[in-house]
């Protein structure tokens, strides 16, 4: 057995490191627990000329292609839209596209302004502060102005606009409607050591540069210096109470496959929104029989994704191909509800550069569009670096039959019992895509686009998992309370994309970043009488 | 050679396969994905699809009526249409390996204007664009809505 610790935090991604960072100045134990390991920057796909075919093997977005020891099976299979992660540590920040927009203030108020869902206990108001902090510490760059938010100040200047970005926004100027740089953790300057975007184009598996933001080089390398204990390839298998119906500690397996138990005064919950309902349902007692802090019945429930609508065409002239950051523009026309249309809340258009050689040849293969034979010579150089998309990003409403159980069947490599999902689109989703293509149709033929072609949802593309332990005041309908703290159990806290109340429509890391600086400062003002 | 687990069979058949999906194109001065090099690296590359690339070379065999290395132009052409249609998710897979192969190859990349090279640590310059595209948007009011 381990000497006891102040603060366990299980995960060591966006909010396991974001929340280790912020209690670090307390002085107290703090030992995170993360079941994958460091990743070195020689490691990244860019590094090497098989970039692109590492997509498809360790660098895989899906942690069933993936499969490294480190991951565990999703069974996803009744679901339309698959899981995206990544374990290690930076979680996945180590696999994002640095997209990094925040949530609008009507994200917060739903029930208030639209009749739907709920709103949320907290506002935007309240995390302000955070979203400002965590933009300095992740190292954000944007432009400062956009119609479509509160004042901001992002303290790098925006990703280059590029040939794709020029066009997009000359087609939006046309047409009317907003666009924006985005906001982004990609560093277009050198700051705090990391070293800026050269414009390897191969984001979302790991920079090779350090140019884009991950916890393990932003957060992690200050909260260690503060004393921090980051101890890697753990895979924790349940949380343990005691008597007073309280968090003892954690089971987890280690490096070596022993099982070790970890005492805690304090255990954090941070392992995303299938993670966590997973270890929260694998926590199951005398005391707990439906799983740690479940009297709601609501742990894995209300799972939410963001539907992702792609529209893509071809230019006649060669753009930027996959050189630079994938994204670099949004578009908030459509964010904000509108009574003319038939769903409520709305999307995030987010533009695309373009793709590289092999992705090109992949998917116009698997579309069609690229043949087979003599002719396939000539139609790929009509296609390659001629490629114009966007995404609509939708907000997705929380339902309960949307949901993180755990499966009868499928294990992990240490025995521990897997998630499974049960996952449908809803009808306001589908009409939001639907309405997302459409308008998306109207950007490319502005811009030139023809051959244009669609997925919805993108099949690859359940990025963001959240809502399967969601905040609220009322212990019946919530899991954990407004500060992040479990209704249940008094000394476990829940800081990742779980607790949302509702999804938004954009990219949720920067809001997640923000809740777990928010719920750390809370802790850290009611340390006295934390469990009262 | 790789560890590969294919017979000789399989193999005979999956480089002809290759070389029907993506033929030599001379008028670009491109070798074929039966190419030797290129077919040593798909080879060297089936790893978490060899499953799949097994089952969908039974099925090709199955449609082929035998070797798919053994027949004739018309036919190959003819069975290749059918895989195509047919061949589901092991195709898939398959075909995905060749192209992955395909198109890292030197010489392919340099037909096609690319840098045969790694991203890191060169990179590559993006144009910075014309900010003043930004102008009307910048007029624009405030979009969000405020909420007391």
């Amino acid at each position: 057995m381990h000497d006891k610790v102040d603060v366990l935090i299980i995960g060591s991604g966006a909010s396991g490191a974001a929340v280790a960072w912020s209690l670090a100045d307390t002085r107290m134990r703090i030992l995170c627990l993360e079941q994958g390991d460091w990743v070195k920057p020689t490691d990244y796909p860019s590094n090497g000329r098989d970039w692109e075919a590492r997509l498809f093997s360790d660098f895989a977005v899906s942690p069933n292609r993936r499969a490294r020891p480190t991951d565990y099976p999703i069974n996803d299979a009744n679901s339309p839209i698959k899981v995206v992660n990544f374990n290690g540590v930076g979680g996945s920040t180590i696999m994002y596209t640095a997209h990094f927009p925040r949530m609008h203030p009507s994200d917060f108020k739903v029930r208030t302004l639209d009749g739907v869902a709920d709103d949320w206990p907290i506002d935007y108001a309240t995390l302000e502060p955070y979203f400002a902090e965590n933009d300095r510490m992740m190292g954000v760059s944007g432009l400062a102005g956009d119609p479509a938010y509160p004042p901001k100040q992002p303290p790098m200047p925006p990703l280059p606009l590029g040939k794709s970005g020029t066009r997009f926004g000359t087609a939006m100027n046309r047409l009317g409607w907003h666009w924006w740089p985005s906001d982004s953790t990609i560093a277009t300057t050198d700051y705090e050591g990391r070293a800026r975007c050269i414009n390897l184009g191969h984001c979302t598996p790991g920079c090779a540069q350090g140019a884009k933001a991950s916890t393990d080089i932003t957060y992690w390398p200050h909260a260690i210096r503060a004393g921090v204990e980051l101890r890697t390839l753990c895979r924790v298998r349940e949380i343990t109470t005691d008597e007073h119906r309280m968090a003892s500690g954690v089971v987890y397996y280690d490096a070596e496959g022993q099982e070790q138990f970890q005492p805690a005064e304090v255990v954090i919950l941070a392992c995303n929104g299938v993670g966590t309902p997973r270890l929260m349902l694998n926590s199951v007692s005398a005391r707990f029989p439906n799983g740690i802090a479940n009297s709601s019945g609501l742990v894995g429930k209300n799972l939410m994704f963001h539907p992702y609508a792609l529209t893509y065409g071809y230019v006649d002239e060669p753009l930027d191909g996959n050189h630079g950051p994938p994204l670099c523009l949004w578009s908030q026309e459509f964010y904000e509800t509108d009574p003319q249309r038939d769903f409520v809340r709305g999307y995030t258009f987010q533009f695309g550069r373009g793709v590289g050689a092999i992705m090109e040849a992949i998917v116009s293969t698997n579309a069609g569009r690229l043949p087979w034979g003599e002719d396939h010579h000539r139609v790929y150089r009509k296609l390659l670096n001629h490629r114009i998309g966007l995404s609509a990003i939708c907000e997705d409403l929380p339902e309960e039959h949307n949901r993180v159980t755990l499966d009868p069947v499928l294990k992990d490599s240490s025995g521990i019992p897997a998630p499974k999902l049960d996952y449908t689109i809803s009808a306001n989703s589908l009409k939001m895509m639907d309405h997302g293509i459409a308008r998306a149709k109207e950007i490319l033929t502005a811009a030139g686009a023809g051959n244009i072609a669609v997925e919805s949802p993108i099949l690859n593309g359940g990025w963001h998992l959240l809502g399967t332990a969601r905040m609220g005041t009322d212990p019946e309908r919530s899991v954990v309370n407004e500060w992040g703290r479990c209704h249940d159990v008094k000394n476990l806290f829940i800081v990742d994309g779980s607790i949302w109340v509702t999804s938004g429509g954009v990219n949720p890391t920067s809001t997640i970043q923000a809740l777990a600086l928010y719920i750390a400062d809370s802790i850290k003002q009611r340390l006295a009488n934390l469990f009262d | 050679m790789p560890n590969h687990h294919l017979t000789a069979e399989q193999i005979r058949d999956l480089r002809a396969l290759a070389g029907t999906i993506i033929p030599p194109g001379p008028t670009y001065g491109v070798p074929g994905a039966d190419d030797e090099l290129i077919f040593k690296d798909i080879l060297g590359s089936l790893e978490r699809d060899h499953d799949d690339i097994c089952r969908a070379l039974a099925h090709l065999a199955t449609l082929a009526d035998g070797a798919f290395a053994d027949l004739g132009p018309e036919r190959r052409t003819e069975v290749a249409a059918a895989f195509r249609e047919t061949g589901g998710a092991p195709l898939a897979a398959l075909v995905r390996v060749v192209l992955l192969c395909y198109y890292r190859d030197d010489r392919v990349m340099r037909s096609l204007g690319q840098e045969p090279r790694a991203p890191f640590p060169k990179g590559h310059v993006v144009e910075q664009g014309d900010w003043s595209l930004l102008d009307p948007v910048r007029a624009r009011p405030r979009m969000y809505r405020v909420v007391e």
